[in-house]
């Protein structure tokens, strides 16, 4: 089974990714940073965090001193030089040596601080020697990983349940959600102890990757590639999040590392690349899975349209607005004639996009679910009423 | 005698105030001027602060409660504008207007006509900036930073908000020319450069900053509108133009920018200090000199706001180490006020409380800012709630908390009349304990790795959002006690004083309270 279908039967299955599956099921622990009243940076999980750390934290310690040395000054003063205790003012208003010692000392200070922060980013800075290479592309709004080494690339988004607790009127309630708008459908998997590079990009505004336990964050920037690297030195869970506002959804589009052992990794690639062992069970689960979404065959309109209704909100608003009335470039689909009547056109839009325009493919980035759901609300909603219901099985033959 | 004893009652050579709408729509009276900047100002300051308490409010809990992200990332960016280019900005010229000319001793600014042109653009301006909320597509949501790609994305009110931009923009460059002309042109013999109010110093410098780079925005904005309308390519990579290269120009306005909105700060807070010190002010030349190489060094430091975008080496220790640079003349400025105090005899009414707050506020952002010009670990800090919280520290309890301070200080000179001192104090306590009830857990979320301009957040960060909230609607409301207390003063109280302050000194204090219209119509002479 070759990875397109693969991922495929995935999408299909819907709900927490096999990938995540996967990899929970060898126990990769969490971290204990990210927990309530957190007050500090990690220490993280790489040599280079941890000296960004060490810096982070000696420039603390000598901040907060000289923040302690002024706040004692002035409250000394205005303890002792009150007008009230019979304070007589002295008229003195020049010191050239303490004018000099004042301006020498904090730059000696900083001369302290530069070496060290000098050393860290020059260490920051040097992508060389790398043993593999992941490539990261930012979207509105999800993350896509490519493993330049093995033939594996995928889409990360935010997981189904956190989705649906972030909505105005959410179905649940964000406090049930486990890692509310840190998780996704399928996070990205590197093995511990080697030296990884990350070559960065966009495909449409400006995002930063950021895990805090890897030490650093880096901008994805469309038509440049920024390069990083970390050397995870513990297996683990590492949560971020996109850090450069990106749109509607900046918020809603989390980082998930998890780190194997060499030997898991491995398994893992495995999994991916040729779907062997488990990976094949569960791969069958999910074909059969596919049936069962064949036989179940249609939703019902109330289905299609709040799955729609969701999906429109989170992919489509922010270019065809709310009610589907369009704004400058962007068409409105509210009363639009061919929206209403060509079914077949509409699949064609969503699943492959418009070439040479902002309207992006949306076929490897939704299920089948979500698109007939979408394509159903679309020549339904705000009186478009075309009564069509497009079903998954539809999309499935479509694609 | 000079002419502030004059009497305008025998004279028609238009020295009294004409009467109704058309005195202030056609003043070119700089104390008139003065006042309709700060009103002005006041007025945004609200318009601002609902926005911040929207934010506030949706930040109260997890999970979208109130408004659509959307809506969310419009009022992150207009409260911004909102706040830089309608509140500060305009209280700092609005002093500017009414205090230079009676600290230098000029019976009014070098070019009125201009005066009166620069302030009544900031109300059309923002006019058009505000109607863009209700336009389809809403307004400005990019960030008030308008990186590209993303500020592309915004609809019917792309146009409007560069407009804007331009509107507000030759409003500062015109206001800031009259500035330089009055200071340089119209001072009283014998005031000498050496000799003028730190206020007039650091207006002065400030001036030039705004004039050298406000021309650059405008050029940024310029350009996005050309990307948008007339097939350039300046910022998209698809056309060989480069998306960062709009972040260098922006921010090199923008950093001298974030001077602008602090150096007329320090004049009023080394205006003060001394005053209720009852003691010269320590150290003036260095002050002027200090003023002088903090915005020299301004113009060198733009990267430092870009460590993420992937600069070559050299060009990230190069904005490093000129950043950490900027710490020392800050510093000297701080130790200055500290030594003004040492050995004084100190009252604290309301604009002395202001003063010291901002003293040991400022302090604070301007730690957290070397921390944050430490390239490696700015890539940690870099867009998170920790950068939130430096630049409220310098801005909210640092510019916003000194020209409260100033006003307090010149409003019995302005009305003639003292405020409640009473209700000045429970305005100082609240907002100074507010303030930082709603910025210091802040340091602690950016830390704990909550990104800022997010709608919604992770549960961790629940409790200190929640806290910084409550902050926020009690610094909120207490600002309602400010303009409380503005109104019952411009309405009547106790009559003030010449000198106001026993300690105070300068050519201000030597006016009657109120101020005549016109003021040292014969120059003084100052020895
Ligand atoms: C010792 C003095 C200061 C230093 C070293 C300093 C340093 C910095 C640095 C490095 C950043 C970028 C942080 C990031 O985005 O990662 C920053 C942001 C900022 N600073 Fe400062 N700063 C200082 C004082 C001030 C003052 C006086 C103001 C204004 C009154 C100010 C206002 C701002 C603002 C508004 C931002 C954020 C801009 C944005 O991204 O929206 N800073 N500062
Ligand atoms: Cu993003
Ligand atoms: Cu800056």
């Amino acid at each position: 089974m070759n990875l397109k279908m693969l991922t495929r039967a995935l999408s299909a299955v819907g709900g927490a990714g096999l990938l995540l599956f996967a990899a929970s099921a060898l126990a990769v622990p969490e971290s204990e940073w990210r927990r309530p009243w957190a007050l500090n940076l990690p220490q993280g999980v790489t040599s280079l965090s941890e000296q960004v750390y060490n810096l982070h934290m000696l420039v603390f310690w000598i901040v907060c001193i000289i923040g302690l040395i002024v706040f004692f000054g002035v409250f000394y003063s205005v303890w002792k030089f009150r007008k009230s205790v019979g304070a007589v003012p002295a008229q003195w208003h020049h010191s050239t040596t303490v004018e000099i010692i004042w301006t020498v000392i904090p730059f000696l200070i900083l001369l302290f601080i530069a070496i060290p922060a000098t050393q860290t980013m020059v260490k920051i800075d040097d992508t060389s020697d790398y043993d593999m290479t992941v490539k990261v592309t930012g979207y509105q709004w999800m993350w896509e990983y490519e493993y330049l080494d093995e033939d594996i690339s995928f889409f990360s988004r935010l997981d189904r349940d956190s989705d649906r607790a972030r909505q105005r009127n959410p179905e649940i309630r964000p406090q049930d959600v486990e890692h509310y708008l840190l998780n996704v459908d399928n996070p990205l998997v590197v093995p511990v102890n080697t030296r990884i590079r990350f070559l960065l990009t966009a495909n449409d505004v400006i995002h930063a990757w950021w895990v805090p336990e890897l030490g650093w964050k880096k901008d994805a920037i469309p038509g440049f590639i920024n390069e990083a690297w970390a050397e995870i030195r513990e297996p683990g869970v590492y949560r971020g999040q996109c850090a450069e506002l990106c749109g509607r959804d900046h918020g809603f589009m989390p980082i998930v590392v998890v780190a194997l052992e060499q030997d898991d990794y491995e398994a893992w690639v495995d999994e991916q690349v040729n779907g062997n062992g488990e990976a094949e069970e569960t791969a069958e689960v999910a074909d059969e899975d596919n049936g069962e979404v064949a036989e179940q065959e249609d939703m019902s309109m109330d289905e299609l349209m709040s799955v729609g209704e969701r999906v429109y909100g989170n992919q489509c608003l922010a270019c065809h607005q709310a009610e589907g009335q369009g704004m400058a470039t962007f068409p409105a689909l509210a009363g639009n004639d061919q929206v209403i009547e060509d079914r077949e056109w509409v699949k064609d839009v969503i699943i492959n996009g418009v070439s040479g325009t902002a309207m992006q493919a949306f076929g490897n980035r939704l299920n089948d679910e979500e698109i007939a759901g979408v394509v159903t609300y679309i020549m339904n909603a705000w009186g478009n009423d075309s009564g069509e219901e497009v079903q998954p099985a539809d999309i499935r033959a479509a694609r | 005698m000079s002419s502030t004893t004059h009497d305008a009652h025998h004279d028609h050579h238009d020295h009294a105030p004409p009467k109704g709408m058309t005195r202030w729509l056609f003043t070119t009276n700089h104390k008139d001027l003065g006042v309709l900047y700060m009103v002005f100002a006041l007025i945004m300051f609200f318009v601002g602060g609902a926005m911040a308490m929207v934010i506030r409010a949706e930040l109260f809990q997890p999970g979208l409660n109130l408004v659509d992200p959307h809506f969310f990332n419009q009022m992150t960016t207009m409260h911004a504008l909102v706040m830089i280019f309608g509140a500060v900005m305009p209280a700092f010229t609005g002093l500017a207007n009414w205090l230079i000319p009676v600290q230098i001793g000029a019976p009014d600014m070098a070019l009125p006509r201009v005066n009166n042109w620069a302030f009544w653009l900031l109300p059309a301006g923002f006019v058009l900036l505000l109607l863009t909320l209700f336009m389809p597509g809403g307004g400005p949501a990019g960030g008030w930073t308008m990186y590209p790609p993303l500020v592309l994305q915004l609809g019917d009110a792309f146009p409007f908000l560069i407009f804007a931009v331009h509107v507000l923009g030759i409003s500062s460059i015109m206001g800031s020319i009259n500035i330089v002309a009055t200071i340089l042109n119209m001072r009283a013999p014998g005031m000498t450069l050496m000799k003028m109010p730190l206020f007039v110093w650091a207006w002065l410098i400030t001036a030039f900053l705004i004039v050298a780079v406000m021309p650059v925005l405008a050029g940024a904005v310029t350009m996005l509108l050309t990307d948008q309308y007339f097939g350039t390519s300046f910022f998209s990579a698809a056309g060989g133009g480069d998306p960062v290269m709009f972040q260098h120009i922006f921010w090199f306005f923008g950093h001298p920018e974030v001077y602008i909105l602090i150096l007329p700060a320090f004049g009023i807070v080394s205006a003060i200090i001394p005053t209720f010190a009852r003691k010269p002010l320590f150290g003036y030349s260095s002050m002027v000199y200090a003023t002088a190489s903090i915005a020299f060094l301004s113009f060198i430091v733009w990267g430092h706001h870009m460590f993420s975008v992937g600069m070559p080496l050299a060009g990230q220790l190069f904005f490093m180490y000129a950043t950490m640079l900027v710490a020392v003349p800050t510093g000297v400025k701080i130790f200055n006020w500290m030594a003004t105090m040492w050995q004084g005899s100190m009252t604290f009414e309301t604009p002395m409380l202001f003063a010291i707050a901002f003293v040991i506020l400022f302090t604070i952002g301007g730690l957290s800012g070397v921390m944050l010009a430490l390239a490696p670990v700015d890539l940690q800090y870099h867009d998170t709630y920790f950068v939130v919280a430096h630049f409220h520290y310098v801005l909210v309890s640092g510019a916003i908390f000194s020209i409260m301070a100033g006003v307090y200080y010149w409003l019995p000179k302005w009305t003639g009349h003292m405020y409640d001192e009473r209700l000045g104090k429970w305005h100082f306590w609240l907002s100074m304990v507010s303030v930082n009830v709603l910025f210091f857990p802040q340091h602690f979320l950016g830390l704990a790795g909550m990104p800022r301009r997010i709608p919604d957040y992770a549960l961790q960060f629940a409790e200190f959002n929640m806290i910084s909230s409550i902050g926020g609607f009690a610094f909120g409301l207490s600002q309602l006690i400010f303009l409380w207390v503005i109104i019952k003063c411009v309405r009547g109280g106790e009559k003030a004083s010449d000198q106001v302050w026993e300690g105070a000194k300068g050519l201000e204090w030597t006016l009657p309270s109120p101020a005549p219209y016109h003021t040292f119509e014969t120059p003084p002479v100052v020895k």
